[in-house]
């Protein structure tokens, strides 16, 4: 392999794996926060247990996220250098904003709250919290906006003198469409994957007879926030579709497997075919569907690849690059594969309101089978909706402006990213297999029962044994 | 050198916040790396070493940040820099990144379960971890510093044409042996201001004498620097003897037990190298080793006049902002802590009903 299809491959395998904490970290913030404040305005002892307990598997998962991080700053020198510098003008700035604005917020105010809670006022250690919360939104939203330049770049000239492009319109860049509807999607996502989580954990131990008060709470609350969540991702879903039919047809032709721009363009659930165009793929569909979801209109055309990729020939002769299709079995299924994992993520949170309906506690065997399952679903239809969004725009590493091929560190061999490679999978596979188990080892033990009543008392008082070390 | 005449303000203003963002990580980050290093050394018991990783706990995160700010605005303010740099100098970054994922999972996981084997894995994380950057970034530096072999791509870019072993060459390696020695006397005397029984007097002790050794690394690889390295630059003498004068001092106040004085010093020491190295590297970010071919400068290697005005703007408000907030936790964390404090140490927190 080349250095180019490796460092691809590093590229896709360490976003991935940082991915699976991002979007825990994004929605269990606001979910522990929520918890806090609900026990900082009642008192409730079922509200402190389970802001400890949820707040312990935040921590844990926040740890993973926060070291696999680092490396997704430092790749784009190590590995994409010619990107780096062909973009560096604008790309560099929301990370840069990122870390000042976001990591510095999002970092200290979690070392307050971790181990602030028997120094400072209640209240003040309530809103470091929030702060922290806050902290993993802005971040998501300043990698969003510069992640959807690379989709859709904006506010930008081309510096024929230094042969790079420059940025000339910041607020382009931080306010187009793509982010704005890119960060309400992943975010919803996020909290999506949040509550199935808290609902399938709570689930588990309820159904156990643990904490019975604390975790009938939460599972309603993960319940309730997996459905909002679900509607909010399917809408923003949507227009993003809606979006990249415009912005990138190429993609979402590939998403759909249309080779030949028709109108009336049916949806296809499920195919059997080759997704090559040579056989047809429909084997479940739903006729002008396609049609709809891209414009609104069940009768409207929708491009075909072969159409797009005679077009971009002319178009973008000067890049060198000749087939400008993506791997079309990748986006389909990956495609495909978001949707309904995300849907029955959303579907286990409406089972879960009615099986806990009038103060019952849900007894199937079915239902606690399922709750050990279903915080993977979104958690996986996420990493889907990531391979389809940045496999789809392939052959682009900015769509129209550079090829990936063009972005890849010209002096950095295939030994050398090997090396790296190989790594960073070992050392990533490890960490999981420990993280995993320490997060199992979290819930069997349940949430504290046998709480101090006032978890602050004493505070400000000299000479205390410490409640919390490392 | 004609391109020297070519800097404009605001690009001098990013060079001189980007040694700025560096400072900021090494100060904060050194005593963290150099608390590391010592874990096995200082902290004989179990209570002793959680009691070690604890004055860290609140911080270290906080204090990485710095690595990454300075690092995306590398990337923002210069990117020619960030991409030559970082694609040059793949393998050793590739070590940093490898040690500072093991070493952040360490910290955070190693208490939260009982099981001695468990806990002696994460120390090695934590040593290997803490002792790799340390000893890395100077390597990094003085080959900044010293100007490596550069080439010129056809499409007109200068990317780094020399080898990884180029990278080791005996000038680079007595930088990384200054920043290990400088950051773990740092970490000492951090240690010894914020603990108190067994381990504040260990600590003591050994600033005390690892201080000695850094001071003979750092007196070497910085009259070496001025002399070979220097680009002509002389004013760059004064932070380097008040970098010496501030180290004595550090070593002197730590003899006398005057740990606040002491750390500050010591923090003014690593903060007046960096002034002193950024100055001799000026107006170059990365020499060529020749002096002669292709290089990348202040002036050639920095993004838009319009990217640095906004960055600017974002960098005047938001670095105040965060150094009062960071200012805060380290007042929130003052109290010393000290092995007696650690209720039964060999538990994880995972373990105790209540944490």
């Amino acid at each position: 392999m080349s250095a180019l299809d490796l460092s691809r491959w590093q590229f896709g395998i360490t976003t991935v794996y940082h991915f699976f904490f991002v979007p825990i970290t994004l929605g269990l913030s606001w979910l522990v926060a929520g918890l806090q404040t609900a026990w900082y305005r009642t008192g409730k002892e079922k509200y402190l247990s389970a802001t400890k307990f949820f707040g312990k598997i935040f921590l844990i998962n926040i740890a993973m996220g926060v070291v696999t991080g680092i490396v997704q700053e430092f790749q784009f020198g190590m590995n994409w250098s010619d990107y780096s510098r062909f973009v560096g003008d604008i790309f560099g700035a929301p990370l840069a904003i990122e870390a000042l604005l976001a990591f510095f917020l999002e970092s200290t105010f979690l070392g307050i709250w971790i181990f602030g809670w028997d120094r400072l006022p209640k209240k003040i250690h309530l809103a470091t919290i929030w702060l922290a919360s806050l902290g993993t939104m802005l971040s998501a939203y300043f990698i969003l906006a510069a992640n959807s330049f690379m989709q859709h770049p904006v506010g930008y000239s081309f510096n024929p003198e230094n042969n790079r492009a420059e940025l000339n319109d910041f607020g382009a860049v931080l306010t187009q469409n793509t982010a704005i509807v890119a960060f309400v999607h992943t975010l919803s996502a996020a909290f999506l994957v949040s509550g199935a989580l808290m609902a399938g954990i709570s689930a588990f131990l309820l159904m156990r007879g643990r904490a019975v008060d604390a975790m009938r709470t939460t599972l309603r609350m993960g319940a309730v926030v997996t459905i909002v969540a679900g509607l909010v991702v399917a809408v923003s879903g949507d227009q993003d579709a809606k979006i990249m039919f415009q912005q990138q047809p190429m993609k979402m032709a590939a998403a759909e497997a249309i080779y030949e721009t028709e109108s009336n363009v049916p949806f296809s659930i499920l195919t059997v075919g080759t997704l090559d165009g040579s056989t047809a793929n429909c084997w479940l569909c739903i006729p002008g569907l396609t049609s709809y979801l891209a414009t609104g209109d069940f009768g409207a055309t929708v491009y075909g690849m072969n159409n797009l990729q005679a077009q971009y020939e002319q178009d973008y002769a000067a890049t060198g690059i000749t087939d400008f299709k993506p791997n079309v079995p990748v986006a389909y299924w990956s495609f495909r594969l978001m949707i309904g994992l995300g849907g029955l993520g959303t579907l286990f949170g409406i089972w879960a309101l009615w099986a806990t309906r009038r103060r019952r506690i849900p007894s199937s065997k079915w239902f606690l089978r399922s709750a050990a399952v279903v915080p993977f679903l979104p958690l996986f239809a996420i990493s889907f909706g990531w391979i389809f969004t940045e496999m789809g725009r392939q052959p682009w590493i900015v769509f129209g402006l550079m090829g990936t091929q063009a972005g890849v560190s010209p002096g950095v061999g295939a030994g050398t990213v090997w090396t790296s490679l190989i790594a960073f999978t070992l050392l990533y596979g490890v960490l999981a297999v420990v993280e995993v188990k320490l997060i199992l080892r979290t819930i069997k033990q349940g949430p504290p029962t046998n709480l101090p009543a006032d978890p602050y008392a004493g505070a400000g008082t000299e000479d205390r044994p410490l409640t919390f070390s490392y | 050198m004609s391109q020297a005449t070519d800097v404009n303000t605001l690009q001098l203003v990013w060079f001189a916040l980007i040694a700025v963002l560096f400072t900021g990580y090494f100060v904060l980050e050194g005593f963290d790396y150099g608390v590391g290093i010592l874990l096995p050394v200082i902290g004989k018991t179990e209570s002793e070493r959680r009691a070690m990783i604890t004055t860290l706990g609140p911080l270290w995160d906080g204090n990485e940040v710095w690595l990454l700010t300075a690092g995306g605005a590398l990337f923002a303010a210069f990117p020619e820099w960030y991409a030559t740099l970082f694609s040059g100098f793949y393998l050793p970054l590739l070590l940093i990144l490898l040690a500072l994922i093991g070493r952040g999972v360490a910290l955070e996981y190693r208490s939260k379960h009982a099981s001695l084997t468990w806990r002696r894995n994460w120390d090695y994380a934590i040593v290997i971890g803490s002792f790799l950057p340390a000893l890395l970034w100077g390597v990094a530096f003085g080959n900044i510093v010293r100007g490596v072999t550069l080439v010129t791509q056809p499409a007109g870019n200068i990317i780094y044409g020399g080898s990884f072993f180029d990278l080791l060459n005996p000038y680079a390696l007595l930088g990384g042996l200054t920043t290990l020695t400088l950051f773990v006397t740092h970490g000492a005397v951090f240690l010894a201001l914020k603990t108190h029984g067994t381990i504040r007097v260990s600590a003591n002790k050994i600033a005390g004498q690892i201080g000695i050794v850094a001071a003979v690394f750092a007196v070497v690889f910085l009259l070496w620097s001025q002399l070979s390295y220097a680009n002509g630059t002389t004013w760059t003498w004064a932070p380097t003897l008040l970098g010496a004068g501030f180290f004595v001092g550090a070593l002197i106040a730590n003899r006398l037990g005057r740990e606040g004085w002491a750390f500050l010093a010591s923090a003014l020491t690593l903060g007046m190298a960096v002034i002193a190295l950024f100055g001799m590297l000026y107006p170059y970010v990365l020499p060529n080793i020749d002096r002669v071919g292709p290089a990348l400068t202040v002036a050639n290697a920095s993004s838009s006049e319009y990217t640095l005005k906004i960055m600017t703007v974002v960098a005047l408000i938001l670095t105040p902002i965060v150094l009062m907030y960071q200012a805060w936790t380290y007042w929130v964390f003052r109290k010393r802590i000290g092995a007696e404090d650690i209720v039964d140490a060999e538990k994880g927190s995972l373990d105790e009903i209540y944490s």
